[in-house]
């Protein structure tokens, strides 16, 4: 009997449903992203566009894609939304009960190595592209984490589909002397250059600069590509007028109402009840 | 929307460490060597990689092909032979450390894909190099190469080995093998990582880009 892991079962019936049933199979969200890390003097810097993709529909124009790990420990995810948003999340809570049951803050290290252990579980079906970063007594850290559970150190990352775009500009970028701002505007750069350039990334850029006790997330921090020129005020208000009538029909739905026993004490006779 | 998707693709592939790895006994222990390139696809996911990953004080495995299975196995034989040291209360000897690397592969061979050279120094033996290719077998070498890169060295080596080298001797091998065949092998690059095991200990150095020694290039 199987104990946990995915079940196969229907694997058969699926391919003959889309193969002689010509069903069609609804699309995961994925996100077709740009997430990028940078070590700084003093921390780490994550960086995230805003835009989930439903093949080639914008699901979501302004989804959140840096996760909380711990309070000083954040995760930015590409790949599926469902799986980044869940494997996070998982890791997260055991992560909160490794550190109540051992007494210590929690470290960077350990939640990369449950991240990968969780994945390497699953042999890369569970479509998760990772980058960790946070800072911890042991000083700042950012790993970068794959589908199939191999993990990298690096002091810059860029991944999801416009990473080749956020690289470009961190390689062009980037030194090891540099100080917050720096770090900041660098992220800033190469996720813009993602979303200017990928067309699976778009929307706003996410910040997340995480120093020594010390957790600051700017939420959009750049808005300049949301800002569409030409856009409906939502709700839709047509005038009245505005749609010509052409046959005007009333029937009579309700019939009079007559009250013929009305109980004083109704209402009292019901709480006792 | 297929133009677009072939950059992507890279992306979607396992990553694995298309490598050059060299490790060579000497007189007095071991040297081992390997590239900087991990590769997805045709795109260099890490360019500094680090594939001389020790397992014990004394003994360090050269990992290449699935990076998520050869870290995954290292890390577990690193758990076990710790805990085997312990309980014995000496040092494990590298015949130890390659047999368990073994163990894992052979046992586990569908669903890995991982060709692993151990190397390192003990007490009994001195420097030792087992080679443990992709299906599980074990073979004990004075010196293995691996990875998509080695194919370019067999050549090299076989020319070039000798028994009982110095150190110098030993490292000028090394390095010479990985700067050709990261000239050669697409999959291989960045920088050359090196490591000294003997009785001493562990001495680690890089040679970078620029200072590897070109080959008939003007």
């Amino acid at each position: 009997m199987q104990k946990g892991g995915f079940n196969f079962d229907l694997y058969q019936r699926n391919v003959e449903l889309i193969e002689k049933n010509n069903y069609k199979v609804p699309k995961t969200t994925k996100t077709g992203t740009t997430i990028v890390g940078v070590v700084f003097s003093d921390g780490v810097v994550l960086g995230a566009d805003t835009r989930a993709t439903s093949g080639p529909i914008v699901a979501d124009p302004n989804c959140e894609k840096i996760h909380r790990i711990s309070d000083y420990i954040w995760c930015a995810g590409a790949g599926t939304a469902a799986d980044t948003e869940n494997t996070t999340g998982m890791i997260s809570l055991q992560l909160e009960l490794l550190s109540l049951s051992t007494g210590r803050s929690p470290r960077v290290r350990t939640a990369l190595t449950l991240l990968k252990n969780f994945l390497f579980r699953y042999h890369g079906y569970i479509s998760a592209a990772l980058v960790l970063g946070g800072v911890d007594f042991t000083g700042p850290h950012l790993h970068m984490i794959h589908p199939h559970g191999s993990t990298s150190t690096l002091p810059y990352i860029s991944m999801g589909s416009g990473s080749l775009a956020a690289m470009a500009v961190l390689e062009t970028g980037y030194s090891s002397k540099m100080g917050e701002e720096d770090a900041k505007s660098l992220v800033h750069q190469a996720i813009l250059s993602g979303i200017l350039n990928d067309l699976g990334s778009g929307g706003n850029v996410d910040l997340c600069v995480i120093k020594h006790k010390s957790m600051e997330f700017f939420r959009n921090i750049d808005t300049t590509n949301s800002k569409r020129k030409f856009r409906k005020k939502l709700p839709y208000m047509f005038k009245s007028g505005s749609t010509k009538i052409l046959e005007k029909e009333i029937e009579e739905k309700m019939r009079k109402m007559e009250i013929v026993n009305e109980k004083e004490n109704a209402i009292e006779e019901l709480e006792e009840l | 929307m297929e133009l677009i998707e072939s950059p992507l693709q890279d992306l979607k592939k396992e990553v694995s460490t298309g490598t050059t790895i060299i490790a060579v006994q000497y007189q007095d222990g071991v040297i081992i060597g390997a590239d900087s390139r991990t590769s997805s696809g045709s795109y260099a996911v890490n360019r500094v990689t680090d594939k001389l990953t020790p397992v014990h004080d004394y003994i360090y495995c050269l990992r290449s092909g699935s990076a998520a299975d050869t870290q995954i196995i290292a890390s577990y034989v690193s758990y076990y032979l710790n805990m085997f040291s312990i309980e014995e209360g000496c040092l494990p000897t590298v015949k130890k450390a390659a047999h368990m690397f073994r163990e894992f592969c052979y046992q586990n061979k569908q669903y890995l894909l991982a060709s692993i050279i151990v190397a390192g120094w003990d007490e009994e033996n001195g420097g030792c190099v087992y080679n443990v290719p992709l299906g599980g077998s074990i073979i004990k070498q004075p010196f293995a190469i691996g990875g998509s890169g080695s194919s370019y060295l067999y050549g090299y080596c076989d020319i070039h080995f000798k028994e009982n080298m110095t150190e110098e001797e030993a490292i000028s091998f090394v390095s010479k093998g990985i700067t050709e065949a990261i000239a050669r092998d697409g999959s291989s690059g960045g920088i050359c990582r090196i490591a000294t095991i003997n009785k001493d200990g562990v001495k680690r150095r890089t040679i970078y880009g620029n200072e590897l020694q070109k080959f008939w290039e003007k």
